[in-house]
């Protein structure tokens, strides 16, 4: 086996890198984002801090400073993760260009997947800690403490950022199989962020709905980051919530391999 | 002007036409609309169920709020949601052919595009709000059947207003389209919610400057007398005209001066 190139000139450690720059391309772009972001945001946070007010003072586990982290956080998050299905390798499926990505000496999983995953590390910087910062002026949203929650978040963090856009590319190769992926994108769009806890924590959901979430890699992507980065889940509990994202990054991965696999027989480009 | 009319109306059919041929996708289309609604209307469940009243509302008071005003939305979505395309048109330089056509540039993107699959999303706003006028304890008569279709109505003005304003400002912004979602979509979010739970800047924002509270919230607190925002009259549900009058007069301006401002962008 040839000796692995050194990082500057790894392809996938620049297919990161790319996605990173492409993203910073496009200021106005980001600050629009956050615009709309923020307004969600104050939206979300007055009805859900309205709930947990009429509750007294406590809903699911929530304190008031508690779910304006949940809100805030998650706002942040927005950005990073993919709630709505679309993707560069859905279109390239659908022109056929994806030809040319199956003729490069590269994974075409690892390519796409690390490029997505390079867009959502970079809105991190101009749309994440803007959204925390403005949950932290305007509300009294709760931080962790200690520098070890705040590591622990992080690593949840970003393994979700990577279950994400691992599970899009799968929604994606559906593409191989259908002419039209417009339908399943609408019905990602529709259960992820529903499920991953965009709208409201997923512990209000009654308990059979709770179950049925649990059952998918969704709450991976937002919910249990933000149970680590707030400090609302510590030590053990922490530990749980990682060990479950890797389980479901090692899933939507290998579900990934199989379905490129296949659909790469499968696939037949039109026109010349 | 007949003839006028008859060309959009030609334009339009031959639009349905397309859509409605590709069955099977057409299909699915509706089904995930329709799915989409629903969620939204689980959300409120999910958040009305764990905590028993929010902001003076219960969950069977609140589904009227929704009911009224994702229908509305959903009906200016049919008719004027496509504006959500202007930035891809200007990039592509497609909006520079609507100037060259005898038709008004605003009835050609409104009719550029016609989504039937959002029937689907009508459909959901449409039962909550039957649902909802089932379950609510209402004082029926002829007051109260004015006051729905008026809000109806003027929510869906108001809805549509936000989509033109939202394209009048994509001139400007391009490449920043999303920075419109915060009133358009926004406007959506907070227009199921009670504007009790608003602070004071949210009011003024989504009561005054792009007035979605007039769609739904304001008429249901006239309409089932809960106690609404301290200081505002219970009357105020009757002045979601005025309120679509000033949304419609934003829009206009915005749509006249983006337009003036625009120099065409593709070869």
């Amino acid at each position: 086996m040839r000796p692995l190139p050194p990082p500057a000139r790894n392809p996938y450690w620049r297919f990161l890198v790319a996605g990173v720059r492409g993203q910073s391309a496009y200021p106005l772009a980001t600050l629009a984002g956050l615009v709309a972001n923020a307004t969600f945001g104050l939206l979300k946070g007055a009805i859900m801090g309205a709930a947990v007010e009429s509750s007294g003072g406590e809903l699911a586990g929530y304190s008031a400073a508690t779910m304006a982290a949940f809100v805030w956080l998650g706002q942040g998050m927005l950005g990073s993760v993919n709630f709505w299905g679309g993707s560069d390798l859905q279109a390239r499926i659908t022109s056929g260009d994806v030809a040319v990505d199956f003729l490069r000496p590269v994974s075409v999983q690892a390519a796409h997947v690390l490029t997505d995953i390079g867009k959502g590390l970079f809105a991190l910087l101009p749309r994440g800690l803007p959204s925390v910062v403005i949950g932290v002026l305007v509300s009294s949203m709760a931080l962790p403490a200690d520098a070890g929650a705040y590591a622990l978040g992080l690593a949840s963090l970003l393994i979700g950022i990577a279950v994400s856009h691992a599970t899009v590319y799968v929604v994606a190769t559906t593409g191989f199989w259908l002419v039209e992926t417009r339908g399943v994108s609408v019905l990602y769009m529709a259960v992820s962020g529903f499920f991953a806890g965009l709208f409201t924590p997923i512990y209000l959901f009654p308990d059979w709905l709770l179950t049925l979430a649990l059952l998918t890699p969704f709450p991976s992507m937002m919910q249990l980051p933000i149970d680590v980065l707030s400090g609302q889940v510590t030590g053990a509990g922490a530990w749980q919530h990682l060990g479950t994202q890797l389980l479901w990054l090692a899933l939507v991965l290998g579900a990934g391999h199989l379905t490129t696999r296949a659909g790469r027989r499968r696939l037949e480009v039109q026109g010349g | 002007m007949r003839n006028a009319l008859r060309a959009y109306r030609v334009v339009l059919a031959s639009r349905a036409r397309s859509q409605a041929s590709h069955r099977a996708s057409f299909r699915m289309d509706l089904v995930g609309a329709l799915l989409v609604g629903l969620i939204e209307f689980t959300e409120i469940w999910v958040l009305y169920t764990a905590s028993d009243q929010i902001g003076g509302f219960t969950l069977t008071q609140i589904m009227l709020v929704f009911g009224l005003s994702d229908l509305a939305f959903s009906l200016a979505d049919l008719v004027a949601g496509h504006c959500d395309n202007l930035p891809r048109y200007v990039r592509a330089g497609t909006l520079d052919v609507f100037f060259l056509r005898p038709q008004a540039v605003l009835a050609q993107l409104v009719t550029s595009d016609l989504s039937l699959r959002r029937i689907g999303r009508c459909l959901v706003g449409a039962t909550a709000l039957t649902v909802a006028l089932v379950l609510n304890d209402i004082d029926w008569g002829i007051g109260t059947i004015g006051l729905l279709a008026l809000a109806l109505a003027c929510g869906f003005v108001i809805f549509t207003a936000q989509f033109v304003t939202a394209a009048g400002l994509q001139f400007f912004l391009v490449n920043g389209a999303e920075m419109t979602n915060a009133f358009v979509y926004g406007g959506r979010y907070a227009a199921t919610q009670s504007a009790t739970v608003w602070p004071r800047g949210l009011l003024v924002v989504f009561g005054a400057i792009f007035p979605v509270a007039f769609a739904a919230y304001l008429p249901v607190v006239t309409l089932l007398g809960t106690p609404g925002v301290a200081g505002l009259p219970a009357w105020l549900g009757w002045c979601a005209p005025v309120a679509a009058c000033w949304a419609v007069v934003v829009a206009a301006v915005c749509w006249r001066w983006g337009l003036r401002h625009y120099r065409g962008a593709g070869g």
